[in-house]
């Protein structure tokens, strides 16, 4: 009797430890490492994003891969690459080889994401970009693709494509001003920050604003990243009878500078990049005074696909602020959760494949990587978006009508008015 | 371009004068080497900040409780991290930069590396020779000459100002005179971080309220208590001017090269230096020793 006890336990046991091992075996979850500067707002925007997207898949059953359904596990990987780019490598490296995660998407620095791109091609793991826009991270995959072949990027567009958007937006502007004030040759001041990033846009800039835009460039400023005060720069552009300031800003300058160009009331429209002017606590950070600043952009609350502005609503209402580009982890998400669906594993070289393959409605657009695995550009996918900023309120002005496109909820962009005041006199 | 110049630099100029006088106080007079002074500011910025943006309170009650608030967090400072090794320069220079460091990562802790701003207490601009002039500007000017003022009639026609001047020309005579030389240095700190957090309510709405915030003004601040001579607060008041017009210059002289305003401040410094060891208005080294 005793021992047909202990065997009957035996079993029980056994059927226990078999079947919470099956489990094991079938919830086995699908780590993704988040890879940014949480303490920053762009890592807040990586976790934000992927939290989102995952609790969104969870919430389904999770990832449909061959016949079972893995659920997402999200490892946060703090990067700190805004203050040291060994700090980032290091993440990396325990984000690989410790937290053993199955995928990596993220990245803000181009010059730390550069190093950590290294990393995962070694391990041969699949990094989605969403963070750093030099276009020398995908051009590697051309120069080298066996190595490279794992990397995405998603977002932003490339710095090539950035310029482009960039020099549409001062021609749109340039256009209004001439239309509105009547000016035949507007006056463009080029302020950017003295970045390695910045060079290339202010070298297109002084040759392609005279010779292609017919517009005068008056001066060209390049203010320290970090500079904390701009009035000088601000004096001079407004002797200089500028009509544009064309900003290039990614660092604490472009608030500083917005900040004071709206308190000093110069007469000019600011247009251009600056990363700051994408984010919401833009208006409070400059007590209002960055209003009409025009900058390049990823989400608004604008109708690009049917998913945006759902995402853009739910996102501010979970985080109590606009998502910027790199909240673009949640596109990545839904994207590498198509993928891993399509290829039925989540063996890298098979996921490869169809990401290559893919295109996907995304909030951002639709997406379709090209043959270096960047994020292709244009009218019929992701375009990136004009937004201005128009009396608290983050509005979409661009596109308005380029190429055919026109995003529902997009409006016209305004001139500030006592830059109108001042030049109809 | 010369009344650009010369409005921007006395503008700029005053800024950094409000931010030197403290820092220079406690430097020159009391021989306090307070690296952390400038992370005061910081603190000082981003009190007002949570009064004014977190809390609600009006700009002007937000900005009294954080200069007394600054204050006492400076006192205990003082207290724990400098006196104990006050006669140990070196010592005390790596224990103050410990606690910038400190309150760097605690703010960057509680706020993120955010951006944030704070209200001016005055908006709009004046226009003065043809130059845009923000208000929180002209307020910053005249209120550098009021605090140079008042801290240099405190200093010299005050009982207070007398102990502080004697403790810090001789330590031990004074507290063989009965002096309670402690208290003296205790006061010290007290005003030169009040200043700080003076200078900190004033200037915050002109910046940018960030945890690495401290760290520009506290280069600027080394560079201007030296090219103005250890211990002088005219010293410092006019090698405030100097840098601020040395910057406006390069903006409006070289505006490609704008980003080096910083860098030819400095090598101003050094040239000045090179020339007069002991700085503009400071007491030459052969003498002191």
């Amino acid at each position: 009797m005793k021992s047909s006890k202990t065997v009957l336990l035996l079993m029980v046991g056994l059927a226990l430890s078999w079947g919470l091992g099956l489990t094991a075996a079938v919830a086995k979850p699908i780590k993704i490492g988040i890879l940014g500067p949480m303490s920053f707002t762009q890592g807040e925007g990586h976790w934000n994003g992927a939290t989102m997207a995952a609790e969104e898949i969870n919430a389904t059953g999770g990832i449909t891969v061959g016949d079972e359904k893995r659920l997402i596990e999200l490892v946060k990987v703090d990067t700190n690459e805004f203050l040291s780019i060994p700090d980032a490598t290091n993440a990396m490296e325990m984000a690989v080889s410790r937290h053993k995660v199955d995928f990596l998407m993220g990245g803000f620095r181009t010059e730390a994401v550069l190093v950590m791109q290294d990393i995962a091609m070694e391990s041969k793991t699949i990094f989605i970009g969403c963070g750093a826009a030099h276009p020398k991270l995908c051009t590697r995959v051309m120069d080298d693709y066996d190595t490279y072949k794992y990397w995405f990027r998603l977002t932003p567009i490339n710095s090539s494509f950035l310029g482009k958007v960039d020099f549409i937006l001062l021609g749109t502007a340039g256009a209004i001003i001439k239309q509105q004030l009547g000016i035949e040759k507007v006056k463009v001041a080029i302020v950017a920050e003295k970045a390695a990033w910045a060079d290339p846009i202010v070298a297109a800039a002084e040759k392609t604003i005279p010779e292609k835009m017919g517009m005068e460039v008056v001066g060209v400023w390049r203010p320290s990243p970090v500079a904390t005060d701009c009035s000088a720069e601000l004096a001079a552009i407004q002797r200089a009878g500028a009509q544009i300031v064309f900003t290039t800003f990614s660092s604490s300058v472009g608030l500083t500078f917005a900040k004071q160009m709206g308190e000093l009331k110069i007469p000019a429209a600011p247009v251009g990049i600056n990363v700051e002017a994408q984010k919401s606590g833009f208006w409070e950070a400059t007590n209002g005074a960055g209003n009409y600043v025009l900058t390049i952009n990823t989400y608004a609350p604008v109708k690009i696909t049917d998913k945006t502005i759902p995402f853009y609503n739910k996102y501010k209402e979970l985080y109590k602020e606009a998502p910027n580009y790199t909240a673009g982890t949640h596109d990545a998400i839904q994207i590498l959760a198509q993928a891993i669906k399509n290829a039925g594993t989540i063996k890298a070289d098979n996921v490869v494949t169809e990401l290559e393959k893919i295109e996907f409605i995304a909030a951002s657009g639709k997406v379709k990587f090209d043959k270096s695995h960047d994020v292709t550009w244009g009218p019929d996918y992701v375009t990136a978006l004009g937004t201005q900023w128009q009396d608290g309120e983050m509005k979409c002005v661009w596109p308005y009508g380029w190429e055919g496109v026109t995003y529902e909820g997009s409006v016209p962009f305004k001139l500030p008015p006592w830059m109108v005041e001042y030049w109809k006199k | 371009m010369i009344v650009d110049i010369l409005i921007d630099g006395l503008i700029k100029g005053s800024v950094y004068a409000l931010l030197a006088i403290g820092f220079s106080l406690v430097l020159g007079v009391a021989r306090i080497v307070n690296i952390a002074h400038t992370a005061l500011y910081m603190t000082s910025a981003y009190l007002i900040y949570v009064g004014t943006k977190m809390m609600g309170l009006p700009t002007i009650v937000s900005m009294v409780a954080a200069v007394f608030l600054t204050i006492l967090l400076g006192l205990l400072i003082y207290n724990y991290f400098i006196r104990p090794i006050q006669e140990h320069e070196a010592a005390m220079l790596i224990s103050t930069i410990a606690v910038a460091m400190m309150l760097q990562e605690v703010f960057l802790m509680i706020f993120g590396g955010h951006y944030l701003g704070v209200n001016p207490l005055v908006r709009g601009y004046l226009t003065v020779l043809g130059v845009r002039v923000t208000n929180q500007h002209l307020l910053a000017l005249g209120l550098a000459i009021i605090v140079l003022i008042s801290t240099r009639f405190f200093l010299m026609k005050t009982r207070t100002g007398l102990a502080i001047r004697a403790t810090a020309q001789d330590r031990e005579v004074a507290n063989l005179m009965g002096m309670n030389v402690n208290g003296v240095a205790m006061i010290t700190m007290a005003v030169s971080v009040g200043l700080a957090s003076i200078a900190g309510a004033i200037v915050v709405p002109l910046v940018t309220v960030e945890p690495t915030m401290w760290m520009h003004p506290l280069v600027m601040m080394l560079a201007i208590v030296v090219l103005g001579g250890l211990g002088s607060l005219e010293g410092s008041f006019v090698g405030a001017y100097i840098l601020g017009f040395s910057e406006s210059l390069v903006v409006f002289m070289v505006p490609m090269g704008s980003f080096l305003k910083d860098s030819v401040a400095l090598s101003i410094m050094i040239l000045v230096l090179l020339i007069r060891p002991e700085g503009l208005f400071g007491v030459s080294f052969e003498e002191e020793r």
